[in-house]
């Protein structure tokens, strides 16, 4: 075997190394961490790639961790669905190792660097970890290591709300990992087997089992709250709102993408689609929520007056975008779903960059105190601007394809109602991004004197959320090349495989 | 009527000791306002996932999977769930950890360890 056929558990343990290099060189001198982090994601990101080329080459790759083959020991499969999100949060965290450099001097007390960079790569290894295993309770291991990785960085700026919000996040985080353990135990009492695909296999002899409903309830339930899908969002705008920005723009854009990626894996990988729309009917609950979590995340987001909580916010808003996708459950919304999965991710990251940047320059993030501010940061304010468009979903961006798929599927499944929510969806978005963007060019100059001084934010930040937000209209403009994985993905879920 | 009942409680004992421990936890992180007692509530709650992934690993008279005075034939318990656990208890002390060095932290800075008592202190900073 070439290093070649080893990189599913390179990927895993890269980071893991990475961690403890980190470690060992912060030691040394403090000033070695952030290279060696750099280089490890580097690294990571294009180990993903080159799987993500493998899996659209050759078909879903399979790594028996250790030699020993399932059911006996731990598989790891990357099929198109785990690889187009694996590319997509490994540029995730690439823009933000880059964007946490200066960022992470400023806001991070010094001699807490070294524990920043060493924390941030166990919370990448748990969040790949998730994103390519095989087996459910491995997913389980790996999901409470991203999450205690989280619960740690998110109070990393040692300020005391942010202890609170992590306090917060951590007691619902566990309750939902509570109960994702106990819907896999039902799990394997009903089958015997943890290995998702055996799990897949087995589980439509026990469909009639209370037991397996109990199960697939906890799991949805809680990976629900992991992804903050409204009404279980709660934990969600004080931990992004409190956090450092690098680690908010990680969080919001990695870490949730990859909780719904496990919802969506469990659903459909797990459960299958005969499960979730007939013998277990939950798609027109799903829907339902989706919908209010639409229009109830973009009225909150238009009260707020602090621009990371606005966002966060917003978040709650988007992520019943990708469940309205589960809630129609056919290829086309589907196809909207794990495209808004992508656009999300990239609109988003930029916006929490600018955000960050803002905070970066000016030491706030309150509305009211920002007129203006476009005059000043010029740049960073179009960004925002580009991204915020995507957000609200002005063609030709990719927050415009989404939901343009995202309404054909409702068509199609002849759900004309809610179709129309979307476009509400939409309206509510340009209400709060509106709000940023008036205040930003249009705003009052009073306080102009005495902030003179405020410019455009460091290149090494201004950059990626330069890149992010040209990514948006990139890849509106040549959706096809997302979109031909996607495609695929979406089949190899419908078809349970 | 009571052999019915005796099915449903005493048959699968186990199952409702491990609920009625589940609902102990969440009830005490719910209604507790105190910070740590909250954390209690989350180790009952975590413990009582682990009685149950526990209880349905037993195989009556089972012995310990390494274990085999009769050969190969014996009975034993299922060694698996007894594994998982191991690594679960792992994790439910490293969140113990975090969470308990997040409580000395917040009563460092705002002096409460009391829900309400901070909500107030938030608001006041």
């Amino acid at each position: 075997m070439t290093l070649i056929d080893h990189l599913p558990v390179l990927l895993v343990a890269g980071p893991i190394v990475a961690s403890l290099l980190t470690l060992v060189a912060g030691w040394h001198d403090r000033r070695l961490c952030y290279p060696i982090a750099l280089a490890a994601v580097l690294g990571e990101f294009a180990a993903a790639l080159v799987i993500f080329r493998q899996v659209m080459g050759g078909g879903t790759v399979r790594y028996d961790v250790g030699g020993w083959a399932p059911p006996m020991g731990i598989e790891l499969v990357i099929d198109t669905f785990g690889g187009f999100i694996l590319a997509t949060i490994m540029l995730l965290a690439l823009m933000t190792t880059l964007y946490a450099f200066r960022s992470v001097t400023k806001e991070i007390p010094t001699e807490k660097t070294v524990s920043f960079y060493v924390i941030f790569q166990v919370l990448l290894a748990g969040l790949i970890g998730m994103t390519i295993t095989g087996d459910v309770f491995n997913l389980y291991v790996f999901l409470e290591i991203s999450s205690i990785a989280a619960y740690t960085l998110i109070s990393a700026t040692r300020k005391p709300h942010a202890y609170v919000a992590s306090y917060n996040y951590l007691v619902l985080g566990s309750i939902a990992a509570g109960f994702i353990l106990l819907g896999i135990g039902n799990l394997y009492v009903a089958t015997g087997t943890l290995n998702m695909a055996e799990l897949a296999a087995m589980l439509p002899g026990s469909y009639d089992l209370a037991t397996v409903h109990a199960a697939f309830l906890f799991l949805i339930i809680g990976f629900s709250i992991k992804a903050a899908f409204f009404p279980l969002h709660l934990w969600l705008p004080d931990a992004y709102t409190e956090s450092p920005s690098a680690v908010t723009v990680l969080i919001a854009t990695v870490m949730a993408k990859v909780s719904v990626y496990a919802l969506f894996r469990f659903l459909f990988s797990v459960f299958t689609l005969a499960y979730i729309t007939e013998i277990y009917p939950v798609t027109g609950v799903v829907l339902l929520i989706a919908t209010i979590a639409i229009v109830a995340g973009a009225i909150l987001a238009i009260a707020q007056d602090d621009l990371k909580r606005l966002l966060a916010y917003s978040s709650v808003s988007q992520i019943g975008y990708i469940m309205f996708a589960v809630g129609v459950a056919n290829q086309i919304a589907l196809e909207g779903g794990l495209l808004h999965i992508l656009g999300h991710a990239v609109m988003k990251g930029c916006l929490f960059m600018v955000a960050g940047l803002i905070i970066y320059q000016t030491g706030t993030a309150r509305l009211s105190e920002l007129g203006g501010i476009a005059r000043k940061m010029p740049l960073s304010c179009a960004a925002f601007a580009l991204a915020g468009a995507s957000m609200i979903g002005i063609p030709p961006t990719i927050g415009f394809m989404s939901k343009y798929y995202l309404v054909l599927g409702a068509f199609e499944a002849g759900l004309w109602p809610y179709a129309a929510v979307l476009l509400v969806g939409s309206l509510l978005a340009a209400a709060y991004i509106w709000r940023f963007i008036e205040i930003a060019y249009f705003g009052g100059h009073h306080d102009e004197h005495h902030r003179t001084e405020i410019r455009e934010g460091p290149a090494s930040m201004l950059a990626p959320a330069l890149g992010l937000s040209l990514l948006c209209l990139l890849l509106g403009i040549f959706v096809a090349v997302p979109l031909e994985a996607i495609g695929l993905a979406v089949a190899q879920l419908l078809g349970g495989a | 009527m009571i052999e019915a009942f005796s099915e449903l409680f005493f048959a699968r004992y186990n199952y409702w000791m491990a609920i009625i421990l589940m609902l102990i936890g969440l009830y005490a992180l719910i209604a507790k306002q105190n910070l740590v007692k909250k954390i209690i509530g989350l180790n009952i709650f975590q413990t009582a996932i682990f009685l149950f992934y526990i209880s349905v690993a037993s195989v009556e008279g089972g012995t310990a999977p390494i274990y085999l005075p009769d050969g190969a034939s014996a009975v034993y318990v299922n060694p698996l769930p007894h594994v998982l656990i191991l690594t679960a208890i792992v994790v439910g002390v490293s969140i113990t950890a975090v969470a308990l060095s997040l409580v000395v932290r917040i009563y460092e800075e705002y002096g409460v360890i009391d829900e309400d008592e901070l909500k107030e202190a938030v608001r006041g900073r």
